[in-house]
């Protein structure tokens, strides 16, 4: 079997992608450290706009570092990444695993700094950086510093400030990892909401079968040493999801077929030549 | 806030008697805070006055508190000239360790080579001791004052420029990365990220610095030695120290102590200002 070999979603899969008009393209990209560690080998990847595409597989597959290559923070050692129309400033945000706001900063400074960082006239943007926060659900919070919020609330104004920009695509690298199950839950529907509302396209990496099938229309699995997508999954459930679909008898399906194939990933009962 | 609505509901209802003798030791240890030392300041100054009573101790030996604190009021009109020029070369040094200390280890962040060129030399000029380069400056340098200045500021600013260059360096790795994702110029990292994340850095080596610059103005000027015009507090000690005049050897020392611990606690209080609202140096918990 090749690496790139995968189980396709048909093509009347994903009701809720209604466009699938290429956003990004990921293409033959192998990624290699420090001369002879291989952190990517051949990945292929097609993001579609509105898509809710998730990296699923355990620690060591590459899930990060193709974020990281996709969010251009490092440069691919072999194949190239292409936007379908010309990447904007602003056209792209990412969200970390920590909330990484600026502790000096209040709430409010810190959701307007892409707009600061763009040069945008702040006295005009701020509006939208305070309709941003009452989505999320901090206007009160705008002027508080970041150490008085609790772990959700900051991830809360994370967010804000990666979709304040209205961006096209945003990344997010297990963000709701630290985080208690009561909390990321709840997370987990506003995302879905917030996704709605903006209208943009996410890639979420994740360790969690569950997390990823409740939140994607995508579902890549990937394996370690070398990093590499085995196989891809579509959760073809509508959207948006509420809390009833994580009992419903859909979800359990899913979860079962994206376990399993997880555990081909990690080596199982998979036998690769 | 919320914070303080559950602090004055848990007084008014669930206080028991643990929780009492908590807030009580509480406040026995903040009354202490101040008091003990006072106390311990108290007990010294009276076993001094005992002792050189009891003993009969001359004066021209140890003075007593009494004599030096009446010599201070007296001599004040001479002091106050020596101290002014103290307090001139230390305010000036200290100055001038910020600009040039803040100011290289931003040049140092902007640029590995000319880190990698000057940071040694840095060290060279810390770890030398400023007694053995004194004389030099002197002989070189012809403004006494400039002398001075010279010298306290190579004792001042290392700790600002090691402190701030740690500080520079020190920005969350992960808000980096987002600076870099918006297309952050190297002014706006600089501006937005790196130096909010050095201040507290920055803050703590000025506090060295402020110590150090003092020391600095005072051992130079005991190198540089003769008096005439623009000699400060150590010239003084030097002076009353050739006439056995020790009252006012002490008066002099106590000034220098006294601008000492003034110059730490007004930039404890800076510190306290800039950082209250978010550092974890500066937030008081329960």
């Amino acid at each position: 079997m090749t690496p790139t070999q995968t189980k396709t979603a048909p093509a009347t899969a994903g009701a809720a992608t209604s466009s699938t008009q290429n956003l990004l393209s990921v293409q033959a990209v192998d990624k290699v450290f420090a001369g002879d560690v291989v952190a990517l080998k051949n990945l292929n990847l097609e993001v579609h706009e509105n898509d809710f595409l998730s990296l699923l597989g355990p620690s060591g597959c590459g899930k990060s570092t193709a974020l990281r290559l996709i969010a251009n923070l490092i440069e691919p050692t072999r194949g190239s990444i292409r936007w379908g129309t010309k990447r904007q400033n602003g056209d792209l945000s990412v969200v970390f695993q920590e909330p990484t706001l600026m502790p000096w900063a209040s709430v409010l400074d810190n959701v307007i700094l892409p707009f600061r960082l763009s040069g945008a006239n702040l006295s005009e943007v701020k509006d939208r950086a305070m309709e941003m926060l009452g989505l999320v659900g901090l206007e009160a919070f705008a002027n508080a510093y970041p150490r008085e919020l609790s772990g959700g609330m900051k991830m809360r104004a994370s967010i804000a400030r990666a979709l304040v920009t209205h961006p096209r695509l945003m990344l997010m690298d297990e963000p709701f990892a630290a985080l208690d199950e009561i909390t990321r839950f709840k997370l987990n529907n506003d995302l879905l909401l917030l996704k709605e509302k903006i209208g943009c396209t996410v890639i979420f990496v994740t360790h969690s079968v569950f997390e990823s099938v409740f939140l994607s229309n995508r579902i890549v699995i990937m394996a370690a040493r070398p990093g590499r997508v085995i196989q891809e999954l579509s959760v073809d459930a509508p959207h948006p999801r509420e809390e009833e679909f994580r009992t419903s008898a859909e979800y359990a399906a899913h979860c079962r077929a994206a376990s399993d194939a997880l555990h081909e990933a990690m080596g199982g009962t998979h036998v690769s030549h | 806030m919320s914070a303080i609505d559950q602090s004055t509901n848990l007084q008014e209802s669930t206080l028991d008697r643990e929780e009492l003798a908590r807030i009580r030791n509480q406040r026995i240890a903040k009354i202490g805070k101040w008091a003990l030392p006072l106390l311990v300041f108290i007990i010294v100054i009276g076993g001094w006055h005992w002792l050189v009573t009891a003993k009969e101790i001359p004066h021209y030996i140890l003075p007593g508190p009494g004599l030096i604190a009446k010599t201070l009021w007296q001599d004040f009109p001479i002091l106050v000239g020596s101290w002014m020029v103290t307090l001139t070369v230390t305010g000036l040094a200290l100055t001038l360790a910020v600009v040039f200390g803040g100011g290289l280890a931003i040049l140092f962040t902007q640029s590995k080579w000319i880190e990698m060129s000057f940071f040694p030399y840095a060290v060279v000029l810390q770890v030398t001791p400023i007694v053995a380069i004194a004389p030099l400056i002197f002989i070189y340098v012809d403004s006494k004052i400039a002398g001075l200045l010279i010298c306290a500021w190579i004792v001042a600013f290392f700790p600002v420029l090691s402190n701030t260059t740690l500080g520079l360096n020190s920005a969350d790795h992960n808000l980096r990365d987002l600076f870099q994702v918006y297309g952050a110029t190297r002014w706006q990292k600089l501006r937005y990220l790196q130096l909010p994340a050095a201040l507290p850095y920055f803050l703590g080596g000025l506090r060295i610095a402020g110590g150090l610059s003092l020391i600095g103005a005072v051992v130079a000027e005991f190198v540089a030695g003769s008096g005439g015009i623009g000699s400060g507090l150590a010239f003084r000690i030097l002076e009353s120290s050739y006439r056995l005049n020790m009252p006012r050897m002490f008066a002099a020392l106590s000034l220098i102590v006294i601008t000492g611990v003034a110059i730490y606690l007004i930039l404890s209080y800076i510190t306290w200002l800039l950082l209250r609202k978010w550092h974890d140096s500066a937030i008081k918990r329960d």
